[in-house]
């Protein structure tokens, strides 16, 4: 710090910009390639010659001041505090976007020293390194590894921190993420140790809205970009695209004081034939004022997905104008003598909230319904059914039978498929009896949010697009008040109303990419990329609780949205095997058991050990890439070809480059613990320094051998790079 | 008319020369008048015919029942197969040991040839040549022989080349109830040590099976007597549990009800994904004693022939890339199952649809092949071959035209004069046109070990083989399309811009002489 200090304010900045740079290389190095080689990450990392690649970590070693900073007392100290606070002035705070989180001035970096992280499955030896606390992040810099590892952790990702009882090495903090990283530190000090976990249990739940990221996240971006941002999505476009407003369904600004609904957004699609007496008078008979309105109008043959909350029905209640309502949705589809009304829920739960006045449609009370249950569980039994999942995944080697009895008992993939099952039920009622659907559970926005928006991507391959996919999310999930901020726990507030419901949807996804891997244009990472944010509270988009809560905030004036940070990372993000928008229309998902697999990118996404070491998806984006920079080379060579105006070294090179990116598969994997101990010969065999005499040797060995290969690989191009030095020796 | 006898032994036929895969499990009911006729394959697939009147079914039941229960395996179809392709390359003598020794015997000379078993009287299940150190008389050997079950001795499988570790295979030694010796064998195991070094003994059953072999005669190496190895016990299940294990698999992947807890469960029960999970354990611990320890290492069972061969053949995957290519998984199955004695014959009779107990039936290979395709799922750019190479296998292991897989062991094979009255499987195989259906678009060569995660996330049902009948592949399929068409449109693309490249570099050479002579000059300047 002192060092900086005398740069002046300038060389500051100019330094954190560097380190900024330096950083989010390194950061894409930690987070897709914890030691495995096959992953973009590394790719982005080895496109550096590797001299500038040293450079990158010198420059980035001396910043971290290690020896000049001290330990503060975070928890305790109150400038250490305000520092905290104090983000909107930093310059540099994004990492999910290249760029570096507001590291604190150097004397307010927090840090311990002498940390180590365990590894979660193996008794390799634990890494040992500096713990550093940024305003936003939570950094490990492992200092024993030869290649700089390290380990961030976003304030807002940390679902719970524990500190486990002392052991002789130290004092243990495990930090559990939303994201599903686990993070097992051991601190040194006792003393370190309980700071570090006061500090992160304020930085992780933040009392007040305004403390949330997104407040002072700053990419730097124009007003006018930021706001063009937010018009991205119009939900407007997408009714448009369905054909409304047509003859039957309308657009109505009825809720734009939200006097019929405060959870509803202000503009809502009911059936033209409903007047407003009828709206009103039906607001009044479902739970918090939920009318049913139109998710999804299926233009081929005007059956509608409608969706509610259920209605105060209790034993015996009845409601005229709602019974029109249903009338006027049924009638808006002149193809079907009847319309379905599924509530969701198990039917004990339903018949028991009778006893509070509210319940389920009665078959008698409303003209030509077809009422039906679908048992998805509540909140809680999914809150719990992800807890079970989530240890068992975390169990340190389980044999087989451990981990699918643990499968099983946690019920979770029962539960994906109940939710699939619903949203088959929707699509087949809509597509096949060309039936409108009304579908509810309790407050209609859960369980029915996961089953329309399913049941309209089942149904529309515009959901399945890029685009399509956020307006699907705006729409049914954001929208229509899916309460983020209490189902993902963004504020420190009642733990029971966490719920995984938003992650069951992405999983349900991911479901049927693995049933039709051509139909989405968009990737696993996509996916996983909004579940990240649905958590890191970096952007607007998902905070609060429906769209009254975000005006109030403001999140449109002070807040980034997402979608276009997104879309400017479309190219990794996309799906190399989709056959675009024309070839699938509806999809029919097989919803068999063994139709579900256990998803283990995303409950054991940080664990890379586990996943195949060799990608196809980063494959095929190579390839992709590789595919563009053929294609241009072919064209310029093609106008070339009867001019020939001399040699071309740059393109020489490149299209050596090119080569090598399509190559880069390299993977100096280790082998596991196969046997659950630490390997026996060393231990009665063979010394430390003979060991380390025959790594040597494997190291060139493998060197040698990787060279080989690329050679082989790439003899097309190495032969013409060659064939170019073979015809310039003579000159020399 | 034409009689319904002869319209199904004609779809029949279609079909075995279609899919080349069989049948052989027929139950029959009737109902009215139309008798239904259900035919459960081998390959897991299971047909209903419905065939109107009494009589006709029950002839084509009795057909169908008698033809798929030969006696003699000279009446199998490998005897009656005629091909119709050209042999371009005989598979029978494709994957000679001669051959295999001569690569061997570049890198080294500690190893020589040996024809003592040329009669197959000192092992019946070996083949008539094998490897061994060559500081070991055949003299020894024939000692060696007696002490070992079934007089499966030490012999050499695996040679690591990167730092000349070995991996051997062997069967249980007969040590019996009190602890019997043999010196010739001790002599030949540590012959293969290098001066100095340890080597480690990996037995696929449990510490307390081996020690109960004992009783019977059997028994392990102790470690008096081989002071300088060390035993690893693994236990990895015999044939009948195996069985039963496949059974079980495959009648949870056939229930359709839609009950999840019942499928997890019934998953669990059978028990497979766990034994999937101990055999690779098993190989990756071969293959970090040989590449990571650096150490040799020898591996047996009971009689070698099941266990052992999963766990050498898959540790050779592991270490040897020559082994992640079609011909050399070929010469692989060849020298590690057939050479090596599996008894195909009595392991692969009858499936999983058996409804006799088979004493000797178990899915050891099919075990072997599913544990490959975990490797290649993890590894999906580092094997030649694809998944359907490997359901290929399973289906010709089971039913085949071709006779490769009859048979015992070489002894049988030689008996039964296969090479003379059948086709190997690796004839067809091997044709450029077939070969391209096996080809794995993503395969770039990789010459690293590959170590697999055995975490049981990491681990999955194949669904190639267990799930093939009983749900739509269409999308898979088109999926597997969609990415042979991006990679070859990638390759065609290079060759086009390389082959311009050249072209404008030939003319370069020619009049940019000057050019280049006046850069460099300036250059010195």
């Amino acid at each position: 710090m002192w060092a900086l200090q005398s740069k002046g304010k300038n060389s500051w900045i100019e330094e954190r910009k560097q380190l900024g740079r330096a950083l989010s290389h390194k950061q894409c190095h930690v987070q897709y390639n914890h030691h495995l080689e096959f992953s973009r990450g590394c790719q982005r990392l080895t496109n550096h010659r590797p001299r500038q690649l040293a450079r990158l970590q010198r420059s980035v070693l001396p910043a971290y001041p290690s020896e000049r900073v001290e330990y503060t007392q975070l928890a305790g100290n109150p400038t250490a505090n305000a520092a905290i606070a104090d983000v909107s002035t930093t310059p540099f705070s994004c990492f999910y976007h290249g760029k570096l989180p507001a590291l604190l001035p150097a004397q307010k970096i927090s840090s311990v020293e002498n940390v180590k992280l365990l590894d979660r499955y193996t008794n390799r030896r634990a890494a040992s390194g500096t713990l550093y606390l940024t305003a936003t992040h939570l950094i490990y810099v492992d200092a024993s590894a030869e290649v700089r590892k390290e380990t961030w952790i976003l304030h807002h990702h940390i679902a719970t921190v524990e500190k486990l009882p002392l052991t002789t090495a130290g004092c243990p903090l495990l930090i559990h993420c939303k994201n599903f990283h686990v993070a097992h530190f051991v601190i040194g000090q006792e003393r370190d140790c309980h700071e570090v976990y006061t500090s992160l249990l304020k930085l992780s739940q933040p009392v007040k809205p305004e403390e949330l990221y997104a407040f002072s996240y700053n990419p730097k971006m124009s007003k006018d970009n930021r706001e063009i941002g937010w018009k991205l999505i119009d939900l407007k476009v997408d009714y448009q695209r369905m054909g409304i407003p047509n003859d039957y369904w309308e657009i109505t600004d009825l809720n734009k004081d939200y006097e019929v609904c405060s959870t509803y957004p202000p503009e809502i699609v009911v059936p033209r034939a409903a007047s407003k007496a009828t709206v009103i008078g039906s607001s009044r008979f479902r739970s918090r004022g939920r009318i049913p309105v139109l998710s999804y109008l299926y233009k081929e043959n005007n059956a509608a997905i409608c969706r509610c909350s259920q209605p105060l029905s209790g034993f015996s209640a009845r409601c005229l104008e709602d019974e029109q309502m249903l009338q006027a949705i049924r009638e808006a589809n002149p193809g079907s003598p009847f319309m379905y009304v599924v509530d969701t829920r198990p039917k004990l739960n339903a018949m028991a909230n009778r006893a509070a006045g509210k319940g389920y449609e009665n078959e008698d009370n409303y003209d030509n319904i077809r009422f039906k249950f679908i048992g998805i569980e509540n909140i809680h039994v999914m809150r719990n059914s992800l807890q079970k999942l989530l240890e068992v995944c975390e169990t340190k080697s389980p044999s087989m039978s451990d981990f699918l009895t643990g499968l099983e008992n946690s019920g979770w993939l029962r539960h994906i498929k109940a939710v699939m099952d619903a949203s088959v039920f929707l699509a087949k009622a809509v597509k096949d009896e060309k039936a409108s659907v009304l579908v509810h559970c309790s407050d209609g926005w859960d369980r029915t949010a996961q089953v329309c928006s399913l049941a309209s991507l089942l149904l529309d391959p515009f959901y399945r697009t890029f685009k399509g996919f956020m307006v699907l999310i705006e729409k049914e999930w954001i929208a229509m008040g899916h309460k983020f901020s209490h189902r993902c726990g963004h504020l420190d507030g009642d733990p029971k109303e966490v719920s995984p419901v938003f992650t069951q949807f992405i999983e349900c996804v991911w479901q049927l990419m693995q049933q039709f891997p051509c139909t989405f244009e968009f990737n696993e990472h996509f996916l996983l990329e909004i579940h990240d944010h649905v958590y890191s509270c970096q952007f607007g988009n998902f905070l609060g609780t429906c769209h009254k809560e975000r005006e109030d905030l403001k999140i449109f004036e002070k807040t980034h949205s997402l979608w276009p940070f997104l879309l400017q990372k479309k190219q990794e993000l996309r799906n190399p095997l989709y056959r675009g928008f024309t070839a699938y229309k509806e999809l029919q998902p097989n919803t068999l058991p063994f139709s579900f697999q256990f998803w283990c990118g995303m409950y054991n996404r940080f664990d890379k050990g586990m996943h195949p070491k060799q990608c196809v998806l980063d494959h095929l984006l190579s390839c992709m890439n590789q595919k563009i920079k053929l294609e241009d080379n072919a064209s310029e060579l093609e106008n070339k070809l009867p001019f020939l105006d001399g040699p071309l070294p740059s393109e020489a090179c490149y299209l050596s480059k090119v080569g090598c990116a399509a190559s880069k598969t390299s993977m100096l994997n280790t082998p596991q613990d196969y046997q659950g101990e630490p390997p026996a010969v060393l231990s009665n065999g063979i010394s430390v320094g003979d060991a380390n005499v025959t790594s040597d040797v494997e190291q060139k060995n493998k060197e040698n051998l990787a060279n080989r290969r690329d050679l082989h690989r790439n003899d097309s191009v190495d032969v013409l790079n060659s064939e170019a030095k073979d015809g310039k020796p003579q000159h020399h | 008319t034409l009689p319904f006898n002869s319209h199904l032994l004609l779809f029949l036929t279609s079909f075995l020369a279609a899919a080349s895969s069989s049948f052989f499990m027929s139950c029959s009911r009737f109902l009215g008048s139309v008798g239904t006729i259900i035919i459960k394959c081998k390959d897991l697939r299971i047909i209903q015919l419905d065939i109107p009147g009494m009589e006709e079914c029950l002839n084509i039941a009795s057909s169908i029942e008698a033809l798929s229960t030969l006696d003699s395996v000279t009446l199998m179809y490998p005897f009656f197969y005629r091909p119709m392709f050209e042999i371009v390359e005989d598979g029978w003598s494709a994957f000679l040991p001669e051959k295999e020794f001569e690569v061997l015997s570049s890198v080294t000379d500690e190893w020589r040839l040996s024809y003592i078993n040329k009669d197959f009287s000192i092992c019946p299940s070996y083949p008539p040549v094998v490897i061994v150190p060559r500081s070991i008389d055949d003299e020894t050997l024939q000692k060696v022989a007696v002490y070992r079950h079934g007089g499966r001795f030490p012999v050499l499988s695996y040679y690591h080349k990167k730092n000349g570790m070995v991996m051997m295979r062997s069967s249980q030694p007969l040590t019996g109830t009190n602890g019997r010796r043999c010196k010739e064998d001790e002599k030949l195991v540590n012959a293969t040590l290098r001066p100095g070094k340890r080597g480690y003994i990996i037995d696929t059953r449990s510490l307390n099976a081996a020690q109960q072999a004992r009783a019977k005669g059997g028994g392990f190496e102790q470690e008096v007597y081989y002071p300088q190895w060390r035993r690893i016990h693994r236990c990895i299940e015999r044939f009948n549990i195996l069985q039963e294990s496949l059974i079980k698999l495959v009648e949870a992947c056939n229930d359709q009800s839609h009950n999840m807890d019942r499928w997890l469960s019934k998953l669990e029960a059978s028990n497979w994904m766990t034994y999937i999970k101990e055999i690779l354990t098993a190989a990756c611990l071969a293959a970090q004693c040989i590449d990571r320890e650096g150490a040799s290492v020898l591996v047996h069972g009971t009689e070698g022939t099941d266990s052992t061969l999963q766990v050498t053949s898959l540790a050779q995957i592991i270490l040897d890339p020559d082994c992640r290519t079609i011909q050399g998984f070929e010469s692989l199955l060849v020298r590690e199952w057939l050479q090596a004695g599996h008894p195909f014959q009595q392991r692969c009779a009858q499936s999983a649809y058996s409804n006799s107990k088979q004493k000797f039936e178990a899915p050891v290979f099919l075990l072997f092949l599913d544990c490959v395709w975990q490797i290649l799922h993890q590894f999906p750019c580092s094997f030649e071959f694809n998944e359907h190479f490997l359901v290929t296998l399973f289906e010709h292991a089971y039913a085949s035209q071709f006779g490769t897989f009859l048979g015992n062991n070489e002894n049988e094979r030689s008996k039964l004069k296969l090479q003379q009255k059948t086709m190997s499987l690796w004839s067809w195989v091997n044709q450029p046109e077939e070969l391209k259906n096996f080809q794995n678009p993503l395969f770039e060569a990789n010459s690293l070990v590959i170590w697999p995660s055995v975490a049981p996330q990491s681990l999955q049902l194949w669904e190639g083989v267990f799930l093939r009948w009983n749900r739509p592949s269409r999308f898979l399929d088109e999926a597997e399309e969609e990415m042979r068409r991006i990679i070859d449109y990638n390759r065609f693309l290079l060759d086009k811009v390389n082959s311009m490249r050249k072209q404008i570099m030939q003319t370069e050479t020619e009049d940019g002489m000057d050019r280049m002579q006046e850069v460099d000059s300036a250059a010195n300047v």
